[in-house]
């Protein structure tokens, strides 16, 4: 093949660029590692149940010679045999296992063979301290120290029991590759009662953060809006999905609607209203999400040429009839977009669901509770988990593969001229004004959350206090604030520098397993943080593999910084790769061409060109981690409390006074962290002067 | 100035292919294909031809974006096949300027010079000197977004000439400036080419640009080279209808082969003969045919051949005429034409022309 010329000469000149050939390693390992990893292990966990049994020795009675064994599971019967003992299950539901017997030659135990029969014996058991330990075959009958040995009721053998050798057991491990959890999972009440919850919740909060997104950009890009509050107004809801810490909405809905709501039982007296459950999850569900929609929808809205809507005007069309003819078909993909991008959001959502839930359990918090719960059933939680990643990566594929495709392909190109906004008061007036009513409703509810800490007691006294901070403070509130602020500072370098690396290799350049890098750095943005909790227990607390390798990691501060790459990385990612496309390749090729090595093309052209996507990465990944619970709160340990567990700790104990100081911190931070963001920006941003024609 | 350059090298091309993946039909095909050159150390050549033909493929093979399937590239005596971009001794002058946006004009041109670790000092001097040689000095620190297009272009000439490279790569430089700026531009690449007596390779699909800069050209067609030779050669005696057609604009007349010596070829056009440049390869009684360029072409009222005249048309410089000669429509350029007598449409006239101007394919 004379193809293959070029193709060594590449890897030639790949492999003659150190920098290069040990970021793309280290990033293969790190991916593999904490991403792709966890998934396997819990994929595997799903079908590979872990479990002891307790055996009897058969065919023993002390005294007598056994009946021994040879590797075929026949009687032995020459005298090089190597012997084994028949160890049956008490119970008759197992199969019989054949257990290698040892014979002692003065330090060590050798296999025994036929020979060897008369000889003391052993059999190689694991006790109760899982060390493996050598067990003399005629103590069996003598209550000796022998902690291996377990009477039928699972009890290690004491002292004073008096040995019936019928009734000692063995314990072996039987590990056994079975889909059982999955049969026992779909018959399980609780877990097809969550799936449903899960679907349910993830269709009509999807169904309404459509409606009131698509109302939101339909008034933003249509419909002229008088007044700078309004507009400021728009503005102040479309940044608060990235601000808002995730269960703030759900503590505020029960402060304001709750039994001792304010709205509720101040306002109205009513005092037997229930804010927990489906429809509770769905109102806070929607408000969070629907900005998302929103400013997806607002994009899409203002590509489309005016003047398409003017012809139809022009034909005599009604205004509904130009918006449910042109405009709604045009952006079908795009809604089917918002749509998938929601539903996933609501199915991955762990802290409403959690906080005001209550008995309506989804998925996420179910497979929480089953690992920290008395049951402790990690086969059942990791089948669970694993049907929940198999939900979202199914929705993310087609979102991501066939509705972004399609909603690129209508609604691609730039509108040719400036829209005519409609003034129309009949028109403006109902739909501007259920926007700003909705945008007052959710500023309401943030504004609830510092009040929520400063009232004494909400629902009785609601004189001014600081005594919710002072408890805060008391109780571990320095630590919680330092803890979480260190984490996420070092996550957020980290993530920020990993994301523009990833975005320069997939954009800029080509080499073996890009693919690979580029699927599974986005394939995190589809794993839901509960499944990716579960992961990484089940991948790092028994070490990797559980050969005891990187063990130590489990329930250190850096397995939590981990997660927090790992969960921001897509977002990084993703805004590096949109920002270097449209950066000329040739830039960096002329660099290279000019004797810059691709560590050098990296850190003196393409970085200094996206430092402001760079630095958003930076803060948004801070934001992000600094708000993120579903996955942390599963690896937690006490070494570190951090703001958001609290949160959920006190608001789950009932009081809400401590939560909503700690959340009113913790907006102040974020807030503060994208004020800084945007300051920054502002004066050292380089984007506006490199590509002043486009306005995004 | 010349004193300060390295010598520059050689560039050798053995049997270059570069086999590519068609995206829809997934068949492989031959971007470049066993392609051989020798470009010698201070000459000036142009890969010329139409888009796809395989010509910036193959300076990007120089320059080591692209690694060849098959043949291997010397540089200066040295095969180069295996070397990374960065450690080619090569600069390219891109079509895109490819100017770094967040480097003032200075910095651009210091690029390559810091990475060589030459020291600050020398820096300064060299980039001054290599501004002033491009008419840029006094903009050291303006930023390149201030810049015009054809400033930009002269920055990025300079960031690659400044390294010192052993050829100079020019991938269509001049394509995104305007006409007028785009004859000013090459006219100064041309200048400062001869007085550093660099090595340039040239890729343009423009055949003026091409011919007003080169040494030698070297024109592809679909991954092959259809004809080498200096700009002239390549005018006047194209190998091939492409190449007669690509430079410019050209008549075929056909005819028969009447007879051959050393000095001219006799073709029988009609009941006329001519005699055109010899053709060792013309045998008598064969079919051949008359390559000629409208400029070399006159209409009179006596001559070699005769026409109708189909199309007269004053064009300021030359009179346009399309003139039927037998079945086949001729394309003349008469230069002057105030002081000679202007044919209108259905006269009828003789063509003539210098033997040394036409030649059989």
């Amino acid at each position: 093949m004379r193809g293959r010329q070029s193709a060594s000469l590449d890897r030639k000149k790949f492999f003659a660029d150190p920098i290069m050939v040990i970021t793309i390693a280290v990033l293969f390992i790190f991916l593999t590692l904490f991403i792709l990893y966890p998934l396997c292990m819990l994929l595997a966990d799903s079908v590979y149940v872990r479990d002891t049994q307790l055996f009897s020795v058969a065919d023993y009675v002390p005294g007598s010679t056994p009946v021994f064994y040879d590797q075929n599971h026949q009687a032995a019967a020459k005298d090089g045999d190597a012997i084994f003992a028949r160890l049956t299950d008490p119970s008759g539901k197992l199969e019989d296992h054949y257990a290698p017997l040892y014979a002692s030659t003065g330090m060590f135990a050798r296999q025994a063979q036929l020979k060897d029969a008369d000889k003391p014996l052993y059999l190689k058991v694991v006790n109760a301290q899982d060390k493996t330990v050598y067990v003399a075959l005629d103590k069996l009958n003598t209550p000796e120290k022998v902690s291996a040995l377990f009477k039928q009721n699972n009890r290690v053998i004491k002292k004073m029991d008096g040995i019936e050798p019928a009734e000692v057991c063995v314990r072996v491990n039987h590990n056994t590759w079975t889909l059982d959890a999955f049969p026992r999972i779909f018959s399980d009440y609780t877990f097809n009662n969550a799936l449903r919850n899960t679907l349910i919740l993830g269709a009509l909060t999807g169904f309404f953060s459509l409606i009131i997104g698509l109302l939101f950009a339909y008034v933003d890009v249509y419909v002229h809006i008088h007044g700078k509050v309004t507009k400021k107004l728009f503005d102040v809801v479309s940044m608060l999905p990235v601000v808002s810490p995730p269960f703030v909405l759900s503590l505020s809905m029960i402060l304001l609607f709750g039994r001792a709501g304010l709205v509720t039982r101040q306002l109205l007296g009513i005092y037997d209203s229930d804010v927990y459950g489906m429809w509770g999850i769905v109102i806070v569900q929607t408000l969070t999400f629907f900005p998302v929609v929103y400013l997806m929808l607002k994009g899409l809205l203002k590509n489309i040429d005016p003047s398409m809507e003017e012809a139809a005007r022009d034909m005599g069309a009604s205004r509904m009839k130009v918006f449910t003819t042109v405009t709604l078909p045009l952006l079908l993909p795009g809604l089917g977009n918002a749509f998938l991008v929601t539903f996933i959001e609501s199915v991955a959502d762990f802290a409403n669901p959690m906080i005001i839930g209550g008995s309506y359990d989804t998925l996420a918090t179910t497979i929480y509770l089953r690992i920290t719960g008395g049951t402790y059933d990690v086969n059942g939680a990791s089948a669970m988990a694993v049907v929940l990643l198999a939900l979202t990566l199914f929705l993310f594929m087609i979102q991501k593969y066939v509705l972004e495709k399609k909603t690129a392909a209508t609604l691609s190109g730039k509108a040719s001229r400036v829209r005519m906004l409609i003034e129309d008061k009949s028109v403006r007036y109902p739909l501007a004004g259920f926007c700003v009513l909705v945008s007052a409703f959710v500023v309401l509810m943030y504004i609830a959350i510092p009040f929520g800490a400063l009232f004494k007691l909400w629902g009785r006294d609601y004189s001014l206090s600081t005594k919710w901070f002072v408890q805060m403070f008391n109780e571990g509130g320095w630590k919680a604030f330092k803890d979480s602020f260190i984490l996420s500072a070092i996550a957020s370098p980290v993530t920020a520098l990993l994301s523009m690396i990833i975005s320069y290799l997939v954009v800029k350049r080509k080499f073996r397993g890009k693919g690979f890098i580029e699927f599974v750095s986005m394939l995190a943005m589809a794993v839901p943080g509960t499944v990716l909790g579960v992961g990484f227990i089940r991948g790092f607390a028994g070490g990797v593999l559980r050969t005891g390798f990187m063990q130590e990691i489990y329930g250190t501060g850096l397995i939590l910084i981990i997660v927090f790459v790992v969960r921001s990385l897509p977002v990084g990612t993703r805004s590096g790769i949109s920002a270097l496309r449209q950066i000329d390749k040739s830039i960096e090729e002329s660099a290279y061409d000019m004797g810059a090595g691709s560590g050098k093309v990296f850190t003196s052209v393409t970085l200094p060109l996206i430092k402001d996507s760079f630095f958003s990465g930076l803060v948004t990944t801070f934001v992000r981690s600094i708000t993120a619970i579903s996955a942390v709160i599963l690896l937690v340990t006490p070494r570190y409390l951090l703001i958001t567990c609290r949160i959920n700790e006190y608001a789950e104990k009932g009081e809400f006074g401590v939560a909503c100081a700690y959340a009113t911190v913790l907006i102040a931070i974020t807030y503060a962290a994208i004020l800084l963001m945007n300051t920054v920006l502002k004066h050292f941003g380089t984007s506006r002067k490199l590509k002043p024609t486009d306005a995004e | 100035m010349s004193s300060m350059m390295k010598e520059p090298k050689g560039v050798k091309l053995e049997n270059i292919s570069k086999i590519y993946k068609d995206p829809k039909t997934g068949k492989d095909f031959y971007a470049v294909n066993n392609v051989s050159l020798d470009i010698a150390p201070g000459s000036f050549i142009t890969l010329l031809g139409p888009s796809g033909c395989g010509k910036t493929t193959t300076l990007r093979m120089i320059a080591g974006f692209e690694s060849p399937d098959a043949g291997e590239i010397y540089l200066g005596g040295e095969a180069i096949n295996q070397l990374p971009p960065n450690k080619r001794d090569t600069a390219m002058v891109f079509q895109s300027y490819a100017l770094f946006p967040h480097y003032n004009v200075f910095d651009n041109v210091a690029y390559g010079l810091k990475l060589r670790k030459v020291p600050k000092d020398e820096i300064h001097e060299r980039v001054t000197k290599i501004l002033e040689l491009v008419e840029l000095s006094g903009m050291e620190s303006r930023m390149t977004n201030q810049l015009s297009g054809g400033q930009q272009q002269r920055v990025a000439l300079a960031r690659a000439l400044v390294v010192e490279p052993g050829v100079l790569l020019f991938d269509e430089p001049l394509s995104n400036l305007d006409a007028k700026l785009r004859v000013q531009m090459r006219t100064e690449i041309r200048r400062i080419q001869q007085k550093l007596g660099i090595t340039a390779i040239y890729v343009t699909h423009d055949q003026s640009e091409a011919m007003s800069i080169s040494d030698q050209i070297i024109l592809m067609k679909s991954g092959v080279i259809a004809q080498m030779g200096t700009p002239m050669d390549i005018y006047y005696h194209p190998n091939s209808e492409f190449v007669a057609d690509f430079i410019g604009e050209c008549n075929f007349i056909k005819g028969t082969v009447s007879a051959n010596t050393a000095d001219a070829t006799e073709v029988q056009i009609g009941d006329s003969k001519v005699t055109v440049m010899s053709d060792k390869d013309a045998v008598i009684g064969e079919e051949a045919e008359i390559v000629l360029r409208p400029e070399a072409i006159t209409l009179a009222d006596t001559g070699m051949l005769p026409c109708t005249v189909e199309l007269s048309c004053f064009m300021g410089s030359y009179q346009n005429y399309h003139v039927r000669v037998g079945d086949t429509l001729v394309k003349i350029a008469d230069n002057c034409p105030v002081n000679k007598k202007i044919f209108n449409v259905g006269d009828k006239a003789f063509i003539s022309f210098d033997k040394f101007c036409a030649h059989i394919l």
